[in-house]
């Protein structure tokens, strides 16, 4: 058996304080072994990103996800300084930029949007697929694997830790499965989310049954 | 009995009390304000005090005992090591060469040589206690001069065990009996000293210091207190017992103290006994001085003083310039050395007993001691009013020329601040043009491969010789808050085009630059301040980027005050402070406003409660059948706009308002 994926997440959250989604998600994510934790608003508070150190991190690392609320249809400020100042050419991308090949990527986001919104036919009119686009082509330019988001909309109205209890639990089954290879990669790349992947993954896999609940509240349109 | 003691207590405190306040306002220092206290009170002006004043002297000698066990208290054995070539070399040469002119003077007077020689070694020894508490009092102790002078109060101290040991050797033939009964031969006495001070050392490195921690157990601070007056004058006892000067003893001991953990606890127990001692002991100096004598021969008196001290004086400043100090600290060695110091005194009355010379000439002798120790705080005031501000000037060297003159940026001021900025333009390869008033630092600089001009930025042909005319920037950085105001004024004016960045080192120059009318002014220790209170916050828990924000915005806050009051200051300071407080209130409620926006625990994520009302309100409308506008979200979030710095996330109604897609 292949030994398990070592997983950076990097974190950016300009106001951690204000999020008991982002937070709650942070302890799972702290309690997973093999999952490295990269805060980046902590670590670089004035937006000066030390790239040595990044890419060393990237290099140490098989797997790269990118947790971070959506603003503006994008993500917070500090990761597109991030993408500007650490994925160099030559290093990154370019003939000589290998050293993201083949790595596994993905972004973890939160919307305080409703995923109805999030269709050609709702409000915001693009799916979130293509909002990250962006980050898709990077990846894409990078040798990188995409995969689907795995996504919580309607942050807004997540109360309580009960009610957030289910996408915390697709959360933590997502990073296992990815450290540990036991999801359909294949299915990921193509999927418009992670999370409904996860939860048939795992409730095929082990006895998961009983999370079916996660997904049947989550309204996301048929495709 | 008691009973005279306090009165004697009461008088010399009384003295100390009127005394010293009022020299210090006149200027004068503790030291010499201690020693007229001394003379008022003295059996030849009010006559308060009398006979007893040997024995309180001699008491009060243990001030200066006390004050070189905290003076080894703050030399670590390595830093006494570094000055093992002033002490013996300056010190040395010191001794030796005024011992041996004032011998000669003293035989061309007419005096036998070997009470000349006895009497040249004791006008060599100075006085370690008006030295110290002056240079202390000056804040010279560190200083290139101070430490010169204290390498040579060292040796002397040393220098006393030997010319114990020669002065029965000077005596003639008759008295030589009356000395012999010292006791012990040569060897066993040096055996003696050299078993005691190795003793005093594995003390205070194996003992000393285990007790220290117990008697800290207690808790008892008197008991501390009592430790280490117990360890102080057990010394001085030990030292004196074996021959060797207290005071060298109980300095050793603070040498070997000096690493210790409870070095500040001793410190502050034994200050206010040094000082009072020390207090006592200037005083009975000055009631010491015999003005019959001083009367009968006036004139002899005088000239002796002046032979005395003049002579001392030359050979200081002879050997200051020989071992290479510069002009400020070779004057500032050979004024404050210039007396005779205290063990005089003793060396004299232990000459008449011993039979090296007779009363006749001890008696005016003592009076000359005495009398060159009240010059010392005068030459003192002489060489800060005169002789530096004229030596200063006299050694002013020629500014250098400007080779380099027409790069785009001129630095005035190197020192820790201009540094700064020079070496980041040097790393980025910006070249530059560097003026620096300090000799020192121009030339350090040089050996690190910087070249820096010397010379004073304020005198206006330097500015155009650096090449202003052509220069894009100056940056001012120089630390004394008249000169940068008066570049600043003098550039503004000449090179009206020129950009000047400028540091200010308060508030009052950083209005008085910005009158100059300098645009870019940089309090210089607000970023440091700023960043120390937001690592301040992290270490508190807040997040860093919050953190970073808070001090960001409070120095938002803090510079539009500033700005603000620009116009009052100067006025009517009333009227100023009245507005500042207002300001610093209003800062504060500002960023309880902006804080609160971050702290409070809200349940939604990034989005602002005004939002999410919002939201909710679109809520209710769809229930009673409105459909809100496209763009009611983006709109909310709009608000954002007025604060850049927080992007918010577009609302969207939620689902039930959503339009059915098909």
């Amino acid at each position: 058996m292949a030994p398990p994926r070592r997983v950076l997440l990097q974190f950016a959250h300009p106001v951690l304080e204000r999020s008991r989604v982002n937070r709650r998600l942070l302890t799972v994510a702290r309690q997973l072994a093999g999952v490295t934790i990269n805060d980046l608003y902590e670590n670089y508070p004035t937006f000066s990103i030390d790239v040595r150190r990044e890419q060393a991190l990237l290099d140490d690392h098989d797997v790269i996800l990118f947790q971070h609320p959506f603003y503006w249809y994008s993500t917070p400020a500090i990761l597109k300084e991030w993408q500007d100042l650490v994925l160099e050419h030559g290093w990154a991308y370019g003939r000589d930029g290998t050293h993201l090949r083949g790595k596994i990527t993905c972004n973890l986001v939160s919307t305080g949007g409703a995923a109805a919104a999030y269709q050609h036919e709702g409000r915001n009119r693009f799916t979130m697929r293509e909002l990250l686009s962006p980050w898709d082509q990077t990846a894409f330019l990078c040798g990188m694997r995409f995969l689907a988001p795995l996504v919580l909309h309607g942050s807004f109205r997540v109360g309580s830790d009960e009610e957030l209890a289910p996408h915390a639990q697709v959360y933590r089954r997502f990073l296992e499965g990815l450290r540990d290879d036991t999801l359909d990669l294949e299915a990921l790349a193509a999927a418009p989310y992670a999370n409904d992947l996860v939860t048939a993954t795992a409730a095929g896999a082990a006895a998961g049954a009983t999370e079916s609940s996660s997904s049947s509240e989550r309204a996301e349109p048929a495709s | 009995m008691s009973d005279s003691v306090l009165v004697q207590a009461f008088i010399y405190l009384a003295a100390a009390v009127v005394g010293v306040p009022l020299a210090k306002r006149l200027g004068l220092g503790s030291v010499l304000g201690y020693l007229l206290s001394g003379v008022v009170i003295g059996p030849f002006a009010l006559g308060l005090v009398g006979g007893e004043g040997h024995s309180v002297m001699h008491f009060a000698e243990f001030g200066v005992v006390m004050m070189l066990f905290l003076v080894g208290l703050e030399l670590k054995p390595a830093v006494l090591w570094q000055l093992r070539r002033p002490i013996l070399g300056l010190g040395g040469l010191q001794v030796a060469a005024t011992t041996a002119a004032a011998a000669a003077v003293a035989i061309a007077l007419g005096v036998s040589w070997r009470p000349a020689l006895a009497v040249g070694m004791i006008l060599a020894m100075s006085s370690t206690a008006i030295v110290l508490q002056s240079l202390a009092e000056k804040g010279q102790l560190k200083s290139p001069g101070g430490q010169a002078s204290f390498s040579i109060l060292l040796f002397q101290d040393i220098a006393v065990i030997p010319i114990l040991a020669i002065f029965p050797l000077l005596a003639s033939a008759a008295a030589q009996t009356a000395a012999d009964d010292a006791g012990h031969p040569g060897w066993m006495q040096a055996l003696l000293v050299l078993g005691s001070v190795a003793g005093l050392v594995a003390a205070g490195r194996y003992v000393v210091r285990p007790a220290f921690r117990l008697l800290a157990q207690t808790r008892l601070r008197e008991v501390f207190t009592a430790a280490t007056l117990f360890l102080v004058v057990g010394i001085a006892l030990l030292m004196q017992r074996v021959g060797l000067s207290p005071a060298l003893g109980t300095f050793l001991a603070g040498v070997v103290l000096a690493e210790s953990e409870y070095r500040h606890e001793l410190e502050s127990d034994l200050e206010p006994f040094k000082g009072l001692l020390l207090g006592l002991f200037f005083i009975s100096v000055g009631a010491q001085i015999d003005f019959a004598i001083v009367a009968a021969r006036p004139v002899g008196i005088s000239a002796l003083v002046a032979a005395v001290v003049g002579g001392k004086l030359l050979v200081l400043y002879t050997l200051g310039r020989a071992f290479g100090l510069n002009a400020p600290a070779r004057w500032l060695l050979a004024f404050s050395l210039s007396q005779v110091g205290e063990f005089a005194f003793v060396l004299l009355s232990f000459g008449v007993s011993s039979g090296v010379f007779g009363a006749e000439l001890a008696s005016p002798l003592v009076a000359v001691v005495a009398l060159s120790m009240v010059t010392t705080p005068l030459l003192l005031i002489v060489l800060e009013r005169v002789i530096l501000p004229r030596a200063a000037g006299a050694q002013e060297r020629p500014a250098d020329e400007i080779v380099n003159a027409g790069e785009p940026v001129v630095i005035a001021g190197f020192g820790r601040f201009g540094q700064v900025v020079g070496r980041l333009l040097r790393a980025n390869q910006i070249p530059t043009t560097i003026l620096d008033l300090d000799p020192n630092m121009v030339a350090l600089l040089g050996r690190l491969g910087v070249k820096v001009h010397y010379g004073d930025a304020s005198r206006p042909e330097l500015l155009h010789a650096a090449g202003l005319e052509k220069a894009r920037l100056f940056v001012l950085a120089v630390d004394e808050v008249e000169a940068s105001t008066q570049i600043a004024e003098h550039v503004a004016r000449t090179y009206p085009e020129l950009p000047i960045l400028a540091r200010a080192r308060n508030r009052a120059h950083y209005y008085a630059l910005r009158r100059a009318g300098v645009r870019h002014v940089f309090r210089e220790t607000l970023g440091s301040a700023l960043e120390m209170a937001a690592a301040t916050l992290r270490e508190l828990g807040v997040r860093a980027y919050t953190a970073q924000r808070m001090a960001a915005a409070w120095r938002r806050h803090d510079e539009r005050a500033l700005d603000e009051l620009e116009a009052l200051w100067g006025g009517d300071a009333g009227a100023y402070f009245a507005q500042a407080r207002l300001q610093m209130e209003e800062t504060e409620r500002l960023m309880r406003a902006e804080s609160s926006a971050v702290f409070d625990d809200v349940e939604a994520e990034w989005d602002n409660d005004s939002l999410r009302d919002e939201v909710l309100e679109a809520v209710r409308a769809a229930g009673r059948g409105v459909v809100p506008q496209a763009g009611d979200g983006v709109s909310a979030a709009g608000g954002g706009a007025v604060e850049p710095a927080e992007p918010v996330e577009p609302a969207e109604p939620v689902e039930p308002v959503e339009p059915a897609p098909r």
